[in-house]
C-alpha cells in the first residue's frame, strides 16, 4: 500500500508540474458545463414572434399585446395565413407563432372555453422549452384574468384559454435541468477515461515503465497508485460541476449528497478501469485515446440516455446501452438531483456500476499483468 | 561456481519461430564487471530481461542472487537494479522527487532513506541541485541519477542495459569510474555496451551474435585467438586497393579497415610486416608503414562475429 502511495504522489506531482493536463482535467469540465448549458439555453429574450390574428377583436390585440410587452417576444410581422407562417419559420425569420382562431373574442365575452395556437421552433429544444412555458406563463395569466372579471365562468376550473402547443421539428423536450446529469457523465468519462489511460501510455512510450517493473512492485500497487490522484481530480472536477449547475442553473439537489458521492464513486470507479484497461491494451497515446474516444466518449453521449432516450433506440442498441455505466449512473444522477429519490430506488443502478467498476478492474489488471509477465 | 553472483545454464528465448537467446551459458563471479557485447538484435537485451525476471524463459535456467528467475521473479526484483539506455527517470519531476519516488516503490524509508538519498545524490554530483527539473539536466548528470535510482537499494547486482548510449566522452568515463567503485564494493555489475573501448573496462566478456554466445573470457584471453595469427597494419595511400591485393595473398587469412590503416590477420605464425611490404609492393601497391600490432577488442569482435556466423 506504501508503494502504491508512493506511485500516487508522484503521479500527483507529475500532474502538477504538468500545468496544461491540471487545468484540462479542472476546468475543462465547468468550461463544458458553462458551454452545453448556455448554448442549449440561449437566446430566450426576444424571441422573434408572427402573429397570424383571425380574430381581430380588442380581445385578441390584448392578448398579443401581452405577449409583446413580456420582452420575451419581439413581434416581427403579421401575416394573414398559415402558409406565410411556415414560409417565415422555414427561413428562420421567426422562432414563433401566435395564431389566434375566429370567435376568440367572441367565445371569451361568452364565457366559453377557447383556445389558441403556439408554433415554437423546436430545432433548439431548451430553447423551445422555455419558449413553450412563458407563452404558457402568459396565456395562462389572461385567462385568469378573464376569470376574475368574472366574464367567464367555466366548471371545473379550466382555465378560459386553453393553449394546444405543438413544437415543431422534435417533438419532445428537454431541459437545461434534464441535461446536466447526462453532461456530468459525459465529462467524468472524458477525465477520467482519457487522463487515466494517457497516464499509463504515457509511461509506455516513455520507457519509464520499464524502470517500474524492474522493481519489486505488483501491478495492482501501481494500477491503484496510478489511478489514484486521477480518482481525486475527477471527483473535484464532478462536484465543480455540480456546484457550477446549482449556481448557474439552479441544479435542485433533491436526495442526499452521501448518496450523490456514492453515485458517482462507483461510476468514477468505472471510468478509471475502463482507462486503465485501455492503457493495457494501447501502445501509443494516439491509439489510447481514439479507443477511449470509441469506448466510452461515444457510447456516453449516444448510448447512454444522454440525448437520445433509450426507449426510441432500435433493439440491438437498447441491448448494447445495457454495458454501457453512464446509463445507469444518468437514472441514478436524475433520481438524487431532481426527484430526490432514496437509496432503495436506485440501488439497482448502484448495483450494476459497482458490478462494471469490479469487472472493469479486474480485467485492467489481469490485462496488465499478462503484458507485464 | 559456489560463489556464482549469476548463474546461466542452457537459457533460450523463443519468440514464436525466432530464437533471440538459443542456448545461452554462463557464470559470473561476485563482484565481477561482466560485459556483453554484440550487435542489435544479437540477443542481449533478451537475455537481461530474462535475468531481471521480466521475460520467462523458453527453456533453461538463471539463477540470480541464488534464486531461480523462473521461479520467483519477484525475488529477483529485490536483488537487482537495473538502469537501460533510456535513463528512465520522469522529466518532469526534479532530482529529489525522482529519487523520492524509487525509494518509495523499493520501499526504502526513514534513516535508511535519508543515507541512500544522501548516497545518490553524491554520486550524481547533483547536491545541491535537488530540486532541479530532471528534464534540465545535461546527459551525463541524468545518467548518473538514473544509476543512482536503479541503485538506491544497494541491489548486490547491477544490470546495466547500454548505460553510457548518447552520453558525452567525459561523461562515459566518469561512469565506468564508478562502475568500478560498485564493482569495488562488491557489486556485482552486467553491462551491455557497443562500445568496445569500454569493454577493456570489464574483468570478462562475453561476445553474443545471433542469439548465441560466441566467446566468452576476459580481454587477455579473448586476445588469444590471435596468438597463432599475428596482425600487421599498412598504412597504404590507397587503402581499399591495398585490401584488395592483401586478400588475394595466400597467407592472408582477412583484411579490414581500421580508421586509415588495414589490419590483416595472417594464416599463419611468422608473417612479419617486411614481408607484407614487399609482397605488395611487388604487385604495385604503395606502401607508407607497416608492424605488427596487438590485437584490439574490435579485431576479436569481428572475428568471433565473424567465426561463429559461419
Amino acid at each position: 500500500m506504501r508503494k502504491a502511495l508512493a506511485v500516487g504522489i508522484k503521479e500527483f506531482r507529475q500532474i502538477r508540474r504538468d500545468r496544461r493536463t491540471l487545468m484540462i482535467l479542472l476546468f475543462i469540465p465547468v468550461f463544458f458545463l458553462l458551454l452545453y448549458g448556455y448554448a442549449l439555453n440561449f437566446d430566450i429574450k426576444h424571441v422573434r414572434l408572427a402573429v397570424e390574428d383571425r380574430d381581430y377583436t380588442p380581445q385578441s390585440r390584448r392578448l398579443v399585446s401581452a405577449f409583446v410587452n413580456s420582452t420575451y417576444f419581439d413581434q416581427v410581422a403579421s401575416v394573414t395565413t398559415d402558409a406565410e407562417v411556415n414560409a417565415l419559420m422555414d427561413r428562420d425569420q421567426i422562432r414563433a407563432a401566435l395564431i389566434i382562431p375566429q370567435g376568440l373574442g367572441r367565445d371569451l365575452t361568452r364565457g366559453v372555453p377557447t383556445a389558441v395556437e403556439v408554433l415554437i421552433n423546436g430545432e433548439n429544444s431548451t430553447t423551445a422549452a422555455t419558449v413553450l412555458g412563458y407563452a404558457q406563463t402568459i396565456i395562462a395569466s389572461e385567462s385568469a384574468q378573464y376569470e376574475m372579471l368574472g366574464r367567464a365562468r367555466i366548471p371545473g376550473g379550466t382555465t378560459v384559454v386553453k393553449l394546444e402547443p405543438r413544437v415543431w421539428y422534435n417533438p419532445e423536450l428537454r431541459s437545461t435541468l434534464f441535461l446536466v446529469p447526462g453532461l456530468l457523465a459525459y465529462i467524468a468519462m472524458i477525465t477520467a477515461v482519457v487522463s487515466t489511460a494517457l497516464a499509463v501510455v504515457r509511461e509506455k512510450e516513455r520507457g519509464t515503465v520499464e524502470q517500474v517493473r524492474m522493481a519489486p512492485i505488483g501491478t495492482l500497487p501501481f494500477i491503484v497508485g496510478k489511478s489514484l490522484p486521477y480518482f481525486v481530480i475527477s471527483f473535484v472536477a464532478a462536484i465543480g460541476v455540480i456546484v457550477a449547475s446549482m449556481v448557474l442553473f439552479d441544479l435542485p439537489v433533491r436526495g442526499s449528497v452521501a448518496l450523490l458521492l456514492l453515485s458517482l464513486g462507483l461510476f468514477l470507479s468505472g471510468a478509471l478501469g475502463m482507462g486503465l484497461l485501455i492503457s493495457a491494451i494501447a501502445e501509443s497515446q494516439q491509439v489510447a485515446f481514439q479507443m477511449a474516444l470509441l469506448s466510452s466518449f461515444l457510447p456516453t453521449i449516444m448510448l447512454s440516455g444522454f440525448i437520445y432516450p433509450i426507449s426510441s433506440m432500435p433493439l440491438a442498441l437498447q441491448v448494447i446501452t445495457y454495458i454501457v455505466p453512464a446509463r445507469y449512473f444518468l437514472v441514478a444522477l436524475r433520481g438524487v438531483l431532481l426527484k430526490g429519490v432514496g437509496f432503495a430506488v436506485i440501488a439497482p443502478q448502484l448495483g450494476a456500476l459497482a458490478i462494471f467498476a469490479t469487472l472493469v478492474m479486474l480485467l485492467a489488471a489481469r490485462k496488465l499483468k499478462q503484458e507485464w509477465a | 561456481m559456489a560463489n556464482a553472483a549469476i548463474s546461466v545454464e542452457h537459457l533460450s528465448r523463443r519468440f514464436g519461430d525466432f530464437v533471440a537467446v538459443d542456448d545461452v551459458s554462463f557464470d559470473v563471479r561476485q563482484g565481477e564487471i561482466f560485459g556483453f557485447l554484440g550487435a542489435n538484435g544479437a540477443g542481449k537485451s533478451t537475455t537481461i530481461r530474462m535475468l531481471c525476471g521480466l521475460l520467462r524463459p523458453t527453456s533453461g535456467t538463471a539463477t540470480v542472487g541464488g534464486i531461480d528467475v523462473s521461479k520467483d521473479p519477484e525475488g529477483v526484483k529485490l536483488r537487482i537494479g537495473y538502469m537501460s539506455q533510456k535513463f528512465s527517470l520522469y522529466e518532469a519531476l526534479t532530482v529529489d522527487q525522482n529519487i523520492r519516488f524509487f525509494g518509495g516503490i523499493y520501499g526504502l524509508e526513514g534513516p535508511r532513506y535519508q543515507e541512500r538519498r544522501r548516497f545518490a545524490l553524491d554520486m550524481a554530483g547533483l547536491v545541491g541541485r535537488e530540486s532541479t527539473l530532471t528534464r534540465d539536466l545535461a546527459g551525463g548528470w541524468r545518467q548518473r541519477l538514473a544509476l543512482g535510482c536503479a541503485i538506491l537499494h544497494q541491489p548486490p547486482i547491477v544490470f546495466l542495459d547500454e548505460p553510457t548510449g548518447g552520453v558525452d566522452p567525459v561523461s562515459r568515463r566518469q561512469f565506468w569510474r564508478l562502475i568500478d567503485q560498485l564493482s569495488q564494493s562488491g557489486t556485482t555489475v552486467l553491462v551491455t555496451t557497443h562500445y568496445l573501448d569500454e569493454a577493456e573496462h570489464c574483468h570478462r566478456i562475453a561476445v553474443m551474435n545471433a542469439g548465441k554466445l560466441a566467446a566468452i573470457g576476459t580481454t587477455t584471453e579473448l586476445k588469444n585467438v590471435f596468438a597463432d595469427r599475428p596482425i600487421v597494419e599498412i598504412q597504404a595511400p590507397n587503402a581499399v586497393d591495398a585490401m584488395r591485393v592483401l586478400d588475394s595473398l595466400p597467407d592472408i587469412e582477412k583484411t579490414s579497415l581500421f580508421g586509415t590503416a588495414v589490419h590483416a590477420v595472417a594464416r599463419r605464425r611468422g608473417l612479419t610486416p617486411a614481408s607484407v611490404k614487399a609482397e605488395l609492393e611487388a604487385r604495385g601497391v604503395r606502401v607508407t608503414h607497416t608492424e605488427q600490432v596487438e590485437p584490439s577488442l574490435e579485431d576479436v569482435f569481428l572475428d568471433v562475429v565473424e567465426r561463429s556466423a559461419s
